[in-house]
């Protein structure tokens, strides 16, 4: 358990000192955000009434531009050779390196998007249930995104491949977190999307380690 | 404890590299791999290290831990260092003491003539202070086998020096080496092993 810790604790560090990661993907976040209403137009209903599925799509599109750095830099320089030695089996390594991730880049994101809700005139109700389906979203958001990461990661500019084969995988979260962010929803309907959310975390942390960890061994060989 | 590897053969890219390879080594003796490029020296490495699959063969780590793989009783270095730019030498070497489980950090460092670099980017070192940090981690955590590609390049004389005595404590201690290489390594072989002429 130890190790693991360590694990995370180094690629957090790496990723504050190298900057690039939560930085890129927030600025990217950021540009969607401000572009989107200059865009769109003043009709102010209008923006109230797409905020959550905008703030949504900009938090996919932001931590698939970070995804394919999780195993990318280690893989070049034989780190993980080396980590497929150590006393861990291999995919607690690639568990960890997600979840690392999430750390530093999506659960950045999921804080930071209600709180930008406002230049795309987010409801003032919709803020607190829009924040919690996002954290909640985001582990998965990461889990999936690693999965494309070691799938792509002997690839040149595999950047594009990551977002097209994770995309898909996407999709429940963004149906499932868009209708737990809604400010005045029907009865039950926050907390059954919600719980739905929490089982696709539940699923990916599930299959993401065994699928990243299959994938990696393969390019190692 | 005897390190058995019986008619290894591999493939890479539906090339034959090498067929029918077999050693066996005892603790306390160096093997020294020769053979020119693309002979497979490398792939004898990690083939041996785990991290490829030989074609056909097996390798046996005889007298070894029953409850752990070759892999996790070997160190394995190779071309290129895994050396994080963005760390400290120090902390470089402190993740894979914490990863790879024991050893003393300092101790490693003063092996290879690093304190004094200890709080220095690792990005900012030279080729050969880089590679006597990858060298460094092989000290940091004992591990019976070691699996070396090439360790010598880019190494200046002193510090060639310093990694024989490093070899000779692991053989003393009863441990194993297999050093691919095509300069003297500074210590005579036990064993060689030429992949060019090998059946």
């Amino acid at each position: 358990m130890n190790l693991i810790l360590a694990l995370i604790r180094r690629d957090l560090t790496l990723s504050m000192r190298q900057g690039g990661g939560v930085g890129t993907a927030l600025g990217f976040f950021l540009t969607v955000v401000v572009l989107l209403p200059i865009g769109i137009g003043p009709d102010q209903a209008l923006l109230a009434r797409i905020a959550p599925g905008a703030l949504w799509i900009a938090l996919l599109l932001s931590v698939l531009l970070s995804a394919d750095r999780i195993f990318q830099q280690d893989y070049e320089d034989g780190s993980l050779d080396i980590m497929t030695m150590g006393p861990v089996p291999f995919e607690m390594v690639a568990l960890a390196k997600a979840v690392a991730h999430w750390l530093s880049t999506s659960l950045p994101l999921a804080i930071a998007a209600p709180l930008l809700g406002f230049l795309v005139n987010l409801e003032p109700a919709a803020i607190l249930p829009l924040a919690v389906a996002m954290a909640l979203g985001s582990i998965a958001l990461s889990l999936l995104a690693a999965i494309g990461a070691a799938v792509t990661v002997g690839l040149r500019r595999g950047g594009l491949l990551v977002s097209i084969l994770v995309l898909p995988l996407y999709v429940p979260v963004l149906i499932f977190g868009l209708s737990a962010s809604q400010a005045n929803a029907a009865p039950g309907l926050t907390t059954a999307s919600l719980l739905i959310l929490a089982a696709i975390a539940l699923v990916s942390l599930v299959v993401s380690p065994l699928a990243s960890a299959a994938a990696l061994r393969s390019y190692l060989k | 404890m005897e390190l058995n590897a019986k008619d290894l053969t591999c493939e890479r890219g539906g090339r034959i590299v090498f067929r029918n390879v077999s050693l066996a080594l005892r603790p306390g003796q160096l093997l020294q791999l020769t053979g020119p490029n693309g002979s497979g020296k490398s792939s004898l490495l990690r083939l041996i290290a785990g991290l490829n699959e030989a074609q056909a063969g097996s390798v046996e780590l005889a007298g070894g831990s029953e409850d752990l793989a070759i892999s996790q009783q070997a160190h394995y270095v190779a071309h290129q260092e895994p050396v994080k730019s963005a760390l400290s030498v120090a902390e470089n070497l402190a993740f894979w003491r914490d990863f790879l489980g024991g050893g003393d950090v300092d101790e490693a460092l003063d092996t290879f003539d690093l304190s004094r670099l200890a709080s220095y980017p690792a990005g900012l070192l030279s080729a050969g202070q880089k590679r006597r940090l990858a060298l460094a981690r092989i000290v940091l955590v004992p591990r019976v086998l070691w699996l070396l590609d090439e360790p010598t390049v880019g190494l200046d004389t002193a510090s060639l020096e310093r990694f024989v005595k490093v070899m000779a404590r692991q053989l003393d201690d009863g441990g194993m080496i297999i050093a691919a290489t095509h300069v003297p390594l500074g210590r005579e072989p036990d064993m060689r092993l030429d992949l060019g002429r090998a059946p």
